[in-house]
């Protein structure tokens, strides 16, 4: 290995992908020998979530990875952090979600070292749109990835959510967004319990009851597993960075809830 | 036809060693010593924004002094390098002592090939679980490897002798970065928050150890 030093006519910059296609070849643009008439079955995570509260966003993801029929993994993580101020949660093809994941969080600490300043919060939506885009042959093979990013916006001091598609476009949402197989149920939850300027406990209880729902309605996604004692990762984005919910808490407000769902149909 | 003046090896060699050493001299000094908590590296520097220190992974921060242009090349380089090893491997497999050794190979390759000599020191410091490294990489590719401080510039010798008389195992940050910053004024002038641009790698910072100190805890250290 030499010390990769360019010509400043040939210098990638602060981009970390254009930097290892110059060194290493990797990751280059997608292979496309794949028969578009077998698509490849590997795991699928499913449903994420984040919506706005009062002092950030939430963001929180089920645990389950399912190919075909068969479930895959019971506690996949599908929700990470980007950077100090940002969180990506990930619904599609596991295995090329987790690498596009893996690289989207170096691109933006790479940026951040060379550069000597964080991009913004569009900044960084707009870099994972442009992975996203460049997964666009394969998305159409099957291997589809679509993420949800959220973070706190230093500079406006508010959380923002933009949701993606598999062409790479992507949209910003006010107030909450879900994507992945349940994401539907889990949006008409949340669309019922969300009101401006939540607080962070309503906040988490309301995500924990979207993917509540989405896991009853649809066989995707993932409910609480109470016998292995797998949750829902879930996640707080604030002025203060990325910090996950303690598992404890998680499964004592799972707990609450379905006490709750029981009373209601005892009564 | 004219022919080519015959100039000694030894000559040539001591030639650019002059004119590398003459560039840095122009240039401020840098002290970086351990203490209780990681690695404290202090350096004479006015500018907020043209940093001489900088981080370069997880527990791995560079110092160059010399000429901004040539070692802020060389500071890119370096993140570019432990980016894509651990990128491509695993975080824990990016260590300091591979990258000390490419730029100690190619300030040697400028130095011995090239018409200039890069007029840089270097520093790349590691803080360790249990040991910290300091790398020291001069001009022409020498490389030394300290465990407890190390000074880079123009004055070294003189800054050396002061850092080595104050220098204490397990002091607090405070100490460290008043001791580093009296070594690099010397007797006749002092250096106030202003002056200074102060970095830490610290074992309380979870996985990225690097901190920049900003003008107004560096004032209360130095008070």
């Amino acid at each position: 290995m030499a010390l990769p030093l360019f010509p400043p006519e040939r210098d990638p910059g602060p981009d970390f992908v254009g930097l290892l296609r110059m060194t290493s070849g990797q990751p280059e643009a997608p292979a496309r020998t794949l028969d578009p008439l077998t698509p490849v079955q590997a795991p699928h995570g499913t449903t994420v979530v984040a919506l706005r509260y009062l002092d950030g966003v939430v963001m929180a993801g089920d645990r389950r990875a399912t190919a075909g029929n068969i479930i895959a993994h019971h506690a996949m993580q599908k929700v990470f952090p980007a950077d100090r101020f940002s969180a990506v949660a990930i619904a599609g093809t596991a295995g090329m979600a987790i690498e596009m994941v893996r690289l989207f969080q170096v691109q933006l600490e790479h940026y951040e070292k060379v550069e000597g300043a964080t991009l913004s919060l569009e900044g960084k939506a707009n870099q994972l749109a442009q992975m996203v885009r460049q997964h666009l042959p394969l998305a159409m093979q099957g291997l589809a990835v679509v993420p949800l990013f959220a973070g706190f916006d230093t500079a406006r001091s508010t959380g923002r959510i933009f949701n993606y598609d598999v062409t790479g476009g992507h949209y910003e949402d006010t107030d909450f967004q879900a994507t992945g197989s349940g994401g539907r149920d889990a949006r008409s939850t949340i669309k019922l319990g969300w009101r401006e300027g939540l607080a962070r406990d309503e906040a988490v209880d309301l995500a924990i009851q979207s993917l509540y729902d989405a896991a009853d309605e649809d066989s995707a996604t993932g409910g609480p597993d109470l016998v292995r004692g797998i949750y829902p990762i879930i996640a707080v984005v604030d002025a203060a960075g990325y910090r996950e919910v303690p598992e404890d808490e998680v499964a004592e407000r799972f707990g609450a809830l379905i006490a709750r769902r029981q009373a209601e149909r005892a009564s | 036809m004219s022919m080519p003046y015959y100039v000694a090896p030894e000559q040539v060699m001591k030639d650019r060693a002059e004119y590398a050493q003459k560039g840095i001299a122009r240039g401020r000094s840098l002290v970086a010593t351990t203490y209780d908590a990681g690695i404290a590296m202090v350096a004479e520097n006015p500018s907020r924004s043209l940093h001489k220190i900088s981080e370069i992974y997880d527990r791995i921060a560079f110092g160059g002094v010399g000429k901004y242009n040539e070692y802020d090349q060389l500071r890119v380089a370096g993140v570019r390098h432990a980016d894509t090893k651990g990128y491509a491997y695993s975080r824990e497999d990016v260590d300091a002592r591979s990258l000390a050794n490419l730029y100690a190979q190619y300030l040697g390759n400028v130095f011995t090939h090239e018409m200039k000599p890069l007029e840089v020191e270097i520093l790349v410091a590691e803080l360790g679980e249990g040991r910290n490294q300091l790398y020291h990489i001069a001009y022409e590719g020498t490389i030394t490897d300290e465990d407890r401080f190390a000074v880079l510039g123009g004055d070294a010798e003189t800054i050396t002798e002061r850092v080595s008389a104050a220098w204490q195992a397990e002091w607090d940050l405070g100490a460290a970065v008043t001791a580093a910053a009296v070594a690099l004024a010397g007797p006749d002038r002092t250096l106030g928050a202003g002056d200074l641009e102060v970095a830490i790698l610290s074992r309380g910072n979870g996985r990225r150890t690097f901190r920049r100190i900003d003008e107004a805890e560096l004032a209360q250290l130095l008070a």
